[in-house]
């Protein structure tokens, strides 16, 4: 059965309907992010599921029982906010114990529970516990308040965009931590993020929604490299569109700037536009990539391990990857080159009319 | 343009506290041609003195009980659910700077009195309630005005989301989250409603309680000296409020390394 069931949720402000027949079945432990822009309604679906808005239609159910007219203390939900929403007041111990205190959990049970799980996000009781939150860095808040989400044993756990308000070293090392924290304690987890390396690297699956409504729901692989609809393909990962043209639709043959090339699946007549990841495109021939197009490099961007070209071919500009090498100084702008790539590597998008 | 600004301030300080130095002089001057506190002993000895202190201070902790438990969950409600409708409380909370205390206390007498529906003026307890009232009444654009000021400086929403999630109920939030929070705007809002109470006669007065305000005007027409000691005592107390506020708001633990 499924653990956490959303289904058709419908959310409306006034005219405004922000969230349109969302359906998402999660299974127990199961880590899934809701990958999309600002707007998107993400945020507003993971503020239905912890009892903060009413849902317009459609229902919720956690473990079989429908929590749709539930209050949000009713729920046993966990929630981890951006700004970390500490109380001020209380000391991090008195914090994680907030939970427990109010579910009348004993001092005796409620204490060795508080230093579990401080010791959990590796903050230990003895030095940590007496601090109040204004002594502690925005990352430690965060580790905190995930605590003190997860010390009443809550069914679900909510992350709303948590490590937005970190700095990057910092957001990339907590992602991490909740990922072991998640996977050790096995709670159910959605996630909210814009960031869509955060998204494709923590989750077991990413929902990627646009306008209200869910675009692609798969594991960070599939959504990644075979994205189900043109937002999906754009949103997630840089990409490179260039229009081909089919010359044999049942083997999956087609011909960009006089190179035939083979997508090797069968293909609409007439032209289709076709999207290359950057690391799917080499400089130069290569072994197995067939498709060789004259380029002119019109940029190079130097990132460190990882230099991105801009390339002009094909009447679109493509971007490729390679990777730094200290004995091999990058290209220069403006140099003629050759790119290629496998013709089935190629993502074929949605027909626009 | 810089003596100027200085022959200013100096100008405005005087004016303040030559009446001030004249009162307390006037108050330390029973004993002809010394100093002494002969006045301030005479006025401390006063049973009336202990006593109308005792009831307007009793009143001034009603008030600020009654006035806390109107004001906290309003100001938490309005900033929470309906932020529109703030400017329409701030102008009822501002409206007994308008109205003059002995339109309301006419009022209350009116509506309230023997012949009335309820009878609140009828024994000594029901006048004392709607004295105390009153009193919330006065007090309430100052204390509305500091606990909305404490309020502006946490995240309500997100703390109220925060400890819902965690299972809390109203009562909890503003028990436990809300209230330690502002806590320090809450208390300078009840000194100043202290200040207020134990100086207000208007109500006390046309009410006929035996409160400190009317003890104040009596020994004023009846004495010369104690009134001028009288007065000092009560700047004094006010001050000590004034004081107080800036202390608790300093000595707050979660905020003492933000300051």
């Amino acid at each position: 059965m499924t653990f956490l069931d959303l289904s058709r949720l419908e959310k409306a402000f006034g005219a405004n309907r922000v969230v349109k027949d969302f359906s998402l079945p999660i299974e127990k432990g199961e880590f899934v992010s809701l990958l999309g822009p600002s707007g998107c309604g993400k945020t507003t679906v993971l503020r239905m599921v912890a009892g903060f808005e009413r849902p317009t239609g459609g229902a919720i159910r956690l473990e079989g029982r429908d929590v749709t007219a539930l209050r949000p203390n009713q729920r046993a939900v966990g929630m981890v906010f951006q700004a970390y929403a500490l109380f001020p007041n209380l000391t991090v111990a008195q914090n994680v114990g907030f939970g427990l205190r109010v579910a009348g959990v004993a001092a005796s049970e409620a204490r060795p529970r508080v230093a579990e799980m401080l010791d959990i996000i590796g903050m230990p009781e003895a030095e940590y516990g007496g601090r109040y939150p204004f002594q502690l860095s925005g990352g430690q808040q965060q580790r905190v308040a995930l605590a003190r989400a997860l010390a009443p044993r809550p069914r679900v756990l909510l992350l709303d965009e948590p490590l937005s308000a970190l700095d990057a070293k910092v957001r990339v090392r907590l992602r991490g931590q909740i990922r072991e924290i998640q996977r050790r304690l096995g709670i159910t987890t959605v996630f909210v993020t814009h960031d869509q390396e955060e998204a494709l690297s923590i989750s077991d699956r990413v929902v990627v929604m646009n306008g209200g409504v869910a675009e692609q729901v798969g594991t960070p692989f599939a959504v990644y490299n075979q994205p189900a609809t043109d937002f999906v393909a754009s949103f997630v990962g840089s990409l490179t569109r260039f229009e081909a043209r089919v010359t044999d639709p049942q083997r999956g043959i087609v011909e960009a700037a006089g190179v035939p090339f083979d997508l090797g699946r069968p293909l609409p007549a007439g032209a289709v536009t076709l999207a290359l990841r950057p690391e799917a495109v080499r400089l130069g021939r290569a072994q197995g990539r067939e498709a060789v197009l004259p380029a002119t490099l019109q940029a190079v961007e130097f990132l460190g391990s990882v230099i991105r070209l801009r390339a002009e071919a094909a009447g679109a500009t493509f971007l490729l990857d390679t990777f730094n090498r200290p004995d091999e100084p990058p290209p220069a702008a403006g140099e003629a080159v050759e790119i290629s790539f496998r013709g089935r590597d190629a993502i074929v998008l949605e027909d626009r009319a | 343009m810089r003596a100027f600004a200085w022959g200013a301030f100096v100008l405005g300080a005087l004016y303040f506290v030559l009446p001030l130095w004249g009162m307390t002089e006037f108050s330390l001057s029973m004993r002809r041609g010394e100093y002494s506190f002969d006045a301030y002993r005479s006025v401390l000895a006063m049973p009336d003195f202990q006593a109308t202190f005792a009831f307007s201070a009793f009143m001034a902790l009603v008030t600020i009980v009654v006035g806390v438990l109107i004001v906290v969950p309003t100001a938490f409600w309005v900033r929470l659910k309906v932020p529109e409708l703030r400017p329409v409380i701030e102008f009822i909370t501002l409206l007994p700077l308008v109205i003059p205390a002995i339109v309301i206390v006419f009022g209350y007498i009116r509506l309230y009195n023997t012949g009335s529906w309820l009878p609140l003026t009828g024994t000594a307890m029901g006048t004392n309630l709607l004295l105390a009232m009153g009193y919330t009444v006065l007090a309430l654009p100052y204390m509305y005005r500091a606990v909305d000021t404490g309020l502006r400086t946490i995240d309500v929403g997100t703390l109220t989301e925060a400890a819902q999630s965690l299972g809390a109920g109203w009562a909890t939030i503003l028990g436990r989250v809300i209230l330690p929070n502002v806590l320090s705007a809450v208390l300078s809002g009840a000194f100043l409603t202290f200040a207020i109470v134990i100086g207000e006669f208007t109500m006390a007065a046309l009410l006929d309680r035996p409160a400190f305000g009317p003890f104040m005007q009596r020994l004023g027409q009846d004495r010369a000296y104690e009134p001028s000691a009288l007065a000092v005592i009560a700047f004094a107390i006010t001050w000590g409020c004034m004081g107080l506020i800036g202390l608790v708001s300093r000595t707050q633990k979660h905020t003492r390394a933000a300051r």
